[in-house]
């Protein structure tokens, strides 16, 4: 099936052409970081978690959203899925494809890595993480394959592959439920040391990981010719809405429990994220305008969607803007906003702000280049598969 | 076979250059390393000379363990004087030029042992030496 | 695939397996260690030591916990005799000294109250407490978050004295102990540091780029009867008295039952080891 991603028209080669010279970039920046240090980027003693942990817990939630639709149609039969779940599982392998490189990129000896499988520490929910991520991977690729084989060959499945896709029902939500974990147990950090933080990744998840799927079926509707359906996409849609509201309701709750209680530590976080935190006369907020952004993209994107299902106006271009809104809110509230808020005042509570140096920016377009480029390419035999099996 | 052509000589090609350390030297190894034996003329070491050639990594990684972890810190007794256990505490100690004893056979086999990254021989410390009064 | 094809492939993929783990099958049935046929080596590597630590611990005795007081009393208005700690510290375990406070590493330091007691009230504190800087460095904890959440064991509580310790060997840079632990005693090596340390001590290894490192309670000075460096440099002072937590009749405990102490973040359960007398 891999010969299906080597034809294609030049749009296909010209977006693939793009995405490597990012992943020149990025290689390059990489290798700068390598030999000279992680003191490239712009992490520091008080602040020693930055962009890469924060692009990986957003795209673990990414790779987790692909269940919302595997859910519906493995156990609830819902058929107008049965062409779409193959794209969840190829979104999850890209995803944590670029989890596993961002963890890669951070850690500051990446040839030292084999130490966490050699030294197992059950203890560590770092441990536990690698573990469900790469189970995750497995399963997937393993689904996914199979699947779409037996798809092109016209034949079901075979009865063993549905013992994977059952056991990757409860693995999605764990990979998300134990990258959550890492952060909700830490003494330390009052910002994460809430148990609704695993709750607000999954409905973020679930949210963000369908949108970008919906983005891509769009997109493949208009250069692929291909067509998932309009009940597959007002479905989704419905499952995103409810999503993102829970994730605000839970939001909503986090400013609650700051502001009512007025207990510094629970406030401090939300201070700096949506109003700017003031300290000794300087005034900390370069934050605010990403989380405004956030909070404005959610709830327009979930207008634009309530709008479009009343008046009964679902047009592909509102989808799109909607999911395009939808996923780039989350991911400033999940991929910049929760790890850096917590950061922000360290245990010795001074205030440490973070920027990004252009070596590390380099390194995340790079990762995020790779993953789209396996994206891609995984995504191009997927339907290759479904043209053919259509002819 | 179909590509005959193309796949018999790269085929060729690739056997080529998988095999290029063993020919491009003419076949020949290059002179055996000769380590200097410590130049205070100590004569015993840890363990006997041969056991030490085949197995110092393992017995560095096994103090390493003891001392680090296990909190084996006693000292060992070599020829009557006593060491603390460790790469730079015992054997530096007695080996002292490192150029001239642990990079000769490292440098001969390849080997990038990067325990002086963070140890420190004996040349590395006196670069900068705390003046004393 | 024709049928051929792919019973060479099973059993190539079953070959490669047994291949590969076949090594990890030998070491773990392998004799027994190298070192322990040596002469003065420990009987097992795998074996608890039982006379680690040196000559202040005895086989039959309950298991020591180190501990420090810090008379904050005696340094008051003495900035330069803090710094002599600090730089005792530094100077001893070859730590380097970056200019940009992003890059710092250090393993005892000064901070003003409010930063290094932030769960105490800063409200209307006592002149010398708003002019004084008060030591900073590793609780070395009983119950240690940082531990808890290392994913390899690199950093891990020696049971037999009480110490946190470092395994830079195994370290992987993660930084998850940086996270975890609530009191910002951890540093991590940015760059490489040996070109930021000015003097070498000898007796020392350094530290590699890309590992994290923080007080180890001078564990390589104490099995030579010696105390930890920053106790020894305010020695004349008695500003910094250490010692074992669990025997009842050291200075530690001594001083502990006579003062009222002060402990950084006690509400977090760490359990932390260091005492202050404010």
């Amino acid at each position: 099936m891999i010969e299906k991603a080597l034809k294609g028209k030049p749009a296909y080669w010209m977006w693939l052409a793009i995405l490597g010279v990012f992943i020149v970039i990025g290689a390059v920046c990489y290798l700068r970081q390598y030999m000279i240090g992680l003191g490239l980027t712009g992490m520091g003693r008080d602040l020693s978690w930055g962009l890469y942990i924060s692009q990986f817990t957003f795209l673990v939630g990414v790779a987790a959203g692909g269940l919302m639709l595997v859910l519906p149609y493995y156990v609830h039969n819902y058929k107008a899925f049965g062409r779409i779940t193959i794209l969840g599982e190829f979104l999850a392998i890209s995803a944590i494809l670029m989890c596993l490189m961002f963890i890669m990129a951070d850690i500051g000896q990446p040839l030292r890595g084999l130490n966490m499988m050699l030294h197992p520490t059950p203890n560590s929910m770092l441990f536990w993480d690698m573990v469900v991520l790469l189970g995750y991977l497995t399963l997937n690729i393993i689904c996914g394959w199979v699947i779409l084989t037996a798809e092109r060959k016209q034949v079901k499945p075979p009865k063993w592959v549905y013992f994977f896709v059952y056991i990757s029902i409860p693995f999605a939500v764990s990979i998300h439920t134990v990258t959550a974990m890492l952060y909700m147990g830490l003494p330390g950090r009052h910002f994460w040391l809430t148990a609704i933080t695993a709750p607000r990744f999954l409905a973020s998840a679930f949210a963000a990981g369908p949108a970008l799927i919906v983005l891509a079926c769009l997109i493949m509707k208009r250069v692929a010719n291909f067509d998932v359906g309009k009940e597959a996409i007002n479905k989704i849609a419905t499952i995103i809405m409810y999503a993102t509201i829970i994730n605000g309701f839970f939001v909503l709750l986090e400013f609650f429990v700051g502001y009512y209680s007025q207990i510094p530590g629970h406030i401090h976080s939300l201070q700096y994220l949506f109003f700017g935190l003031e300290h000794h006369g300087h005034v900390y907020n370069n934050l605010v305008p990403f989380m405004w952004t956030f909070a404005i993209f959610c709830v327009g994107g979930l207008g634009l969607l309530a709008y479009g299902k009343i008046k009964d106006r679902l047009t592909d271009g509102l989808v799109a803007a909607a999911c395009a809104m939808i996923f780039i809110g989350l991911y400033l509230d999940k991929g910049l906003g929760f790890v850096l808020g917590g950061l922000v005042v360290s245990p010795l509570h001074e205030i440490h702000e973070y920027l990004p140096t252009a070596n590390e920016i380099g390194i995340t377009l790079g990762i995020w280049a790779t993953g789209f480029f396996v994206l891609t390419l995984l995504y191009k035999i997927a339907l290759g598969v479904e043209h053919e099996v259509e002819s | 076979m179909y590509n005959k052509g193309t796949i018999i000589t790269g085929l060729i090609i690739f056997v080529v250059l998988v095999t290029s350390p063993i020919w491009y030297n003419g076949l020949k190894a290059g002179p055996l390393p000769k380590p200097e034996l410590p130049p205070g003329g100590e004569q015993q070491c840890v363990r006997p000379a041969d056991e030490m050639r085949d197995k110092h990594m393992v017995l560095l990684n096994e103090w390493r363990d003891d001392v680090l972890r296990e909190g084996g810190r006693m000292t060992i007794t070599v020829g009557g004087k006593e060491y603390r256990k460790g790469l730079q505490m015992a054997c530096m100690e007695c080996h002292s030029n490192k150029e001239k004893f642990c990079d000769t056979c490292h440098d001969y086999t390849s080997v990038k042992p990067y325990c002086w990254e963070c140890h420190l021989a004996p040349a590395e410390a006196a670069s900068k030496k705390k003046e004393t009064l | 695939m024709d049928k051929q094809r792919r019973k060479f492939l099973k059993i190539a993929g079953a070959t490669a397996l047994a291949g590969v783990s076949a090594p990890a099958v030998v070491k773990l049935t392998s004799s027994p260690s190298f070192a322990s046929s040596g002469q003065g080596a420990a009987a097992d590597s795998h074996s608890t030591a039982k006379d680690a630590g040196g000559a202040q611990h005895d086989v039959g005795k309950k298991s020591i916990r180190y501990g420090m007081v810090i008379d904050m009393r005696k340094v008051y208005g003495k900035p330069e005799l803090m710094q002599k700690a600090v730089d005792a510290c530094h100077t001893v375990h070859n730590v380097p000294d970056f200019d940009k406070p992003e890059n710092e590493i250090k393993w005892i330091w000064t901070m003003p109250f409010e930063n290094v007691f932030p769960e105490h009230s800063s409200y209307h504190t006592s002149k010398i407490t708003e002019d004084n800087e008060f030591f900073a460095l590793c609780n070395h904890c009983d119950n240690p978050p940082c531990v808890r959440v290392c994913p390899t064991k690199a950093t891990f509580k020696i049971e037999e004295n009480g110490i946190v310790a470092m395994d830079y060997h195994r370290c992987i840079g993660c930084r998850f102990c940086m996270m975890g632990c609530p009191y910002g005693a951890r540093s991590f090596n940015w760059f490489n540091p040996r070109d930021h340390i000015k003097v070498y001590n000898p007796d020392f290894a350094t530290r590699t780029r890309g590992v994290v490192e923080k007080c180890n309670f001078c564990a390589e000075r104490l099995p030579l009867g010696k105390e930890p460096a920053c106790v020894e440099a305010l020695k004349e002072s008695g500003a910094l008295v250490f010692g074992d937590l669990n025997d009842p009749d050291s200075e530690v405990r001594q001083l502990l039952d006579e003062n009222p102490t002060i402990q950084r973040k006690p509400a977090l359960g760490t359990k932390p080891s260091i005492f202050y007398i404010v």
